[in-house]
């Protein structure tokens, strides 16, 4: 159980050589051994969505897969979405929305919308719902957070 | 002289996003410091019992292990003290740092693992065997009391308050009104579980814990008092905290543990929760059995109410003590004339997870309470429940209201309202009339569908003090040290804010420091909707204070009058704006070095009294139970936002929570006092597709008296009546008044009154 595997893991464009157990959670692999901690851990099975990442281009829960199934994988997390200081439209959404109070959902929230919006720029308001009510916010109530993502929605559909 | 507000009541964004947003935040289990050890901790898994043995070889055998503790490693540690309402009466009954003999609930620290990792330490948990010889587990708070320890039974304690001549308004009622409601167990569970890091300098003799939240300075004083240290060798650090709403940062077994754990290994000691433990060891709260009756006359006025009540409050006393039976009692008369009143508030010990507060602590049942009693009352009269509400309420002229009662050392006096006419705002901001006939038509055509009004007066501002310091920095930045926290509700732009108006600066070039105890000897910390009125305050004091000092030494560098000059947007210029020259902040604050700071202490013996009124609107499908909540409107009068755009975001965010414990949150226990909620599939918290889209009225109606800028808080009215309101939705939508008695209305529920109709 505690033999390591040498893989690599792309992160944001950066490949991390690490050594893990075969045991060990993606999210636990970015957050430690390769201190990306912008990605939270919330519950650990796969429900509140704090750990959202997106892999190949799918948002995914980073709790409930292994990091060696990661491995070879593009892996996007909230540190790669801004454009240096330039926030990427979703970050500046939440922002001019307030859809954000203590933050510790907002990464997941972020990268959750970024992969549905990235896959199908057109969804519907009603698919949107649906999606976003796959995170959990404990906060803001959610309103904020949906009329963040419409708005930038829009910006990223005139890109 | 001020200039006149620029910022203060208005929107402008918070500074505390940019780092939240792009994945800078440092959160709980972002800390860790070389060497560190990961500390786990293995939990009861009986709800009551006797320990007869523990075995931690097979642990201890692990590689990567390095220690193993129970009671006896910590037998030195005291039990927690209580930091409000601590009554002498319940002191038998607080929580020992580790069980020793007994374990009262399942998820009780009992043993714990220090190693190398923290997958070593869950490895080695799993290793660990504790014998527990089972008892009879107590799971209701209305049972006969038993015996909680030798001589100890489980009613620690009675809360009584009343005035006036409560068996008199019985005598001479028209009619008696009685019902029996209760409110289910549920908890903030915030999206970060706790954490907490300790470390011990021993160069320095200095014992940092990190992960602090809430209450970092009274955490300081206490964890000293309790390891025996000096309280200036210890000191506490708040980073980023995931969301408090009452039940996080209070002080726990863990944080005790981590900090006696660094001090005897020489180790930074980590330990961070998972989500299990979290939804069985953190406070849990609500979980009351109310049996109220209500004396009034013919008209429906009331002549007194007299309520009788259960709280379990689970396995031990921990730090909110007496808080919420309290303020459950204290509270419940609202915003009506009640003139005789009792209420007798059991505190009733169980085998569940211990209690503290949760966002409107004993309101949000004591809202659901008077409200059903409101709503009872016109149906016996035969009056409308808007028309009920307004024969009873408090007039604006009575103002400022002595209830009568008292809580958290505070007399309860109503400051400031004109509840009358935020009922008519509200009502008219839900169209109130087009609405009922609307539905009406609904029901004729055979939906269910219904609404529901609930009424509440919240307590604010909490004192009895806060001490701000205001430095102009040689930068040119602004630094407002305060003993406050932040758990997420904007505390460092409200505060800039208000400093920003009094000192003539940009608010986005002032840093709010909160939550460490090393910047500022004495702190309250954020609870109570106390912060923005208390901190806020002492800010504008401060602020003030420093102004005239800068203007006093730019006079002198300027060759003018200190009254002559003006501060705007960190430039010093002279008043009438004529020319000549302007002496920028940063300039004069790079003159002198460290030297230009001013400091001021807001006292306040009272609390300040927010109101509000919540509208629902609801459709029920009898044949799942399933409640949608198609309308939601809120009128709540803060005195002043000083950010309403932040006000309407704690509005919207108790909402979310009210409906959660209205219709889908619940901690459950099977009949051995196994915990059933244990996962987010258990307990289950609303998402996007629950919470409705919500239209928030914020007034100004009633400044608060009490500090000069009128500030009432805003945290806990958005939850405050939620239980209330949506439940007169639903017997309004049913036809049944008085059918919801229970909280949550879960589908099962629902339809099981569906069924019984």
């Amino acid at each position: 159980m505690n033999d390591k595997t040498a893989i690599t893991l792309t992160i944001n464009g950066h490949d991390h050589a690490i050594e893990v157990e075969p045991r060990r959670t993606l999210v636990d692999a970015i957050r430690e051994d390769c201190g990306q901690t912008g990605t939270h851990i919330g519950c650990e099975h796969g429900i509140c969505g704090a750990c959202t990442v997106i892999a190949d281009g799918e948002p995914v829960r980073s709790c409930l897969m292994f990091a060696v199934q990661a491995a070879g994988k593009k892996i996007r997390t909230v540190e790669g979405l801004a454009d240096g200081d330039k926030l990427h439209p979703m970050q500046q959404a939440f922002m001019d929305h307030h859809g954000l109070q203590c933050g510790f959902c907002t990464p997941g929230f972020l990268m959750l919308a970024v992969g549905a919006l990235e896959r199908e720029p057109d969804i519907s308001d009603d698919d949107l719902i649906d999606v976003l009510s796959s995170n959990l916010c404990r906060c803001t109530g959610y309103q904020n957070i949906i009329k963040a993502v419409r708005a930038a929605a829009e910006v990223m559909r005139g890109k | 002289m001020t200039a006149p507000a620029k910022f203060v009541g208005r929107s402008v964004p918070r500074l505390e996003d940019r780092p939240l947003l792009t994945g800078q935040g440092r959160f709980a289990a972002d800390i860790s410091f070389a060497g560190q050890w990961c500390m786990r901790v293995v939990r009861s898994s009986a709800a009551h019992g006797k320990i007869k043995s523990i075995d931690v070889a097979a642990a201890l055998k692990l590689p990567g292990v390095h220690a193993v503790w129970t009671a006896k490693d910590v037998a030195d540690i005291p039990p927690i003290p209580f930091r409000l309402t601590g009554l002498k009466s319940l002191e038998p009954y607080r929580q020992p740092v580790l069980a020793k003999d007994v374990v009262r609930y399942v998820g009780e620290p009992v043993v714990l693992v220090f190693a190398e990792d923290a997958y070593t330490a869950e490895d080695a948990a799993d290793l660990v065997s504790i014998n527990i010889a089972g008892a009879r587990a107590t799971l209701t708070s209305t049972e006969q009391p038993g015996i909680f320890d030798g001589e100890l039974n489980t009613e620690p304690d009675v809360v009584r308050k009343a005035y006036g001549d409560i068996d008199a308004a019985f005598r001479g009622a028209h009619a008696i009104v009685s019902l029996e409601l209760s409110v289910g167990r549920h908890s903030g569970v915030p999206m970060e579980c706790r954490g907490a890091i300790a470390r011990y300098d021993e160069a320095r003799d200095i014992l940092e814990m990190h992960g602090a939240a809430k209450v970092p300075h009274w955490n300081r004083d206490t964890l000293a008092q309790m390891l025996g240290r000096k309280r200036e060798s210890v000191q506490l650090f708040e980073g980023h905290v995931g969301g408090g709403f009452g039940i996080r940062g209070e002080i726990y077994p863990e944080d005790v543990l981590v900090c006696a754990a660094a001090l005897k290994f020489r180790r930074p000691i980590k330990w961070i929760e998972d989500r299990r433990e979290h939804l069985i060891a953190a406070n849990h709260s609500r979980d009351q059995l109310h049996r109220v009756r209500a004396a009034i006359d013919a008209q429906g006025h009331i002549l007194g109410i007299d309520d009788e009540f259960f709280h379990d409050n689970g396995a031990y006393m921990r730090t909110h003590a007496a808080t919420v039976p309290d303020l459950a009692a204290a509270m419940l008369p609202g915003p009506y004339v009640v003139p005789d009143y009792r209420a007798t508030g059991h505190i009733r010990l169980t085998n569940k997870t211990p209690c503290g507060t949760y966002r409107a602590p004993g309101r949000y049942e004591s809202s659901f309470v008077r409200e059903r009693l409101l709503d009872a009352i016109a149906a016996r009269v035969g009056v409308d429940k808007v028309e009920i509400r307004r024969r009873n309420l408090i007039g604006k002229s009575a103002m400022p209201y002595r209830l009568g009662l008292e809580t958290l050392g505070t007399d309860i006096v109503y400051d400031s309202g004109d509840y009358a006419a935020l009922l008519n705002k509200t009502l008219a901001r839900a169209d109130w009339k087009n609405l009922q006939a609307q539905l009406l038509m609904r029901r004729a055509a055979g939906e269910k569908v219904g609404c529901g009004v609930a009424m509440f007066v919240e307590k604010s501002g909490l004192g009895p003090f806060d001490t701000v310091k205001i430095e102009a920095k040689s930068d040119g930045s602004i630094e407002v040290i305060t003993g406050v926290a932040s758990l997420g509700q904007g505390v460092e732009t409200a505060i800039a804010q208000i400093c920003a108006d009094a000192l003539g600066e940009n608010y986005n070039n002032i840093k709010v420091i909160h939550g460490q105890t090393d910047r500022i000897d004495k702190g309250m910390g954020a609870f109570s909707s106390r912060v923005t009125v208390m901190c806020g305050e002492a800010t504008r004091l401060a602020a003030t204070k420093l102004r005239a000092e800068l203007l006093e030494i730019a006079a002198v560098l300027m060759q003018t009058k200190a009254i002559l000059l003006d501060i705007v947007d960190g430039q010093i210029v002279l008043l009438d704006r004529s020319s000549g020259p302007s002496l920028p902040l940063a300039e004069l604050a790079r003159q002198h070095p460290g030297g230009l700071a001013a400091e001021a202490t807001f006292e306040s013996t009272h609390m300040v009294y927010p109101y509000g009124v919540h509208v629902a609107a609801v459709r029920i499908d009898t044949d799942t139970g399933a409640v949608a909540i198609e309308r939601y409107v809120i009128g709540y009068d803060v005195g002043k936002a000083v950010n309403p755009k932040l006000v309407e975001g704690q509005i919207a965010g108790g909402l979310a929570q009210g409906i959660g414990g209205a219709l889908l949150e619940e901690f459950c226990y099977d009949e051995n006092g196994e915990p059933l909620s244990v996962t987010f599939a258990d307990y289950l918290m609303p998402t996007a597709r629950e919470i409705p889209e919500l239209s928030i009225l914020i007034t100004e109606d009633a400044p608060s008296p009490l500090n000069p800028l009128g500030l009432k808080g805003a945290g806990e009215g958005g939850a405050n009546p939620v239980g209330a309101a949506i439940a007169s939705a639903i017997d309004d939508a049913l036809g049944l008044p008085g059918a919801i008695t229970q909280l949550p209305v879960s589908p099962r529920r629902l339809k099981e009154i569906c069924k019984r109709t």
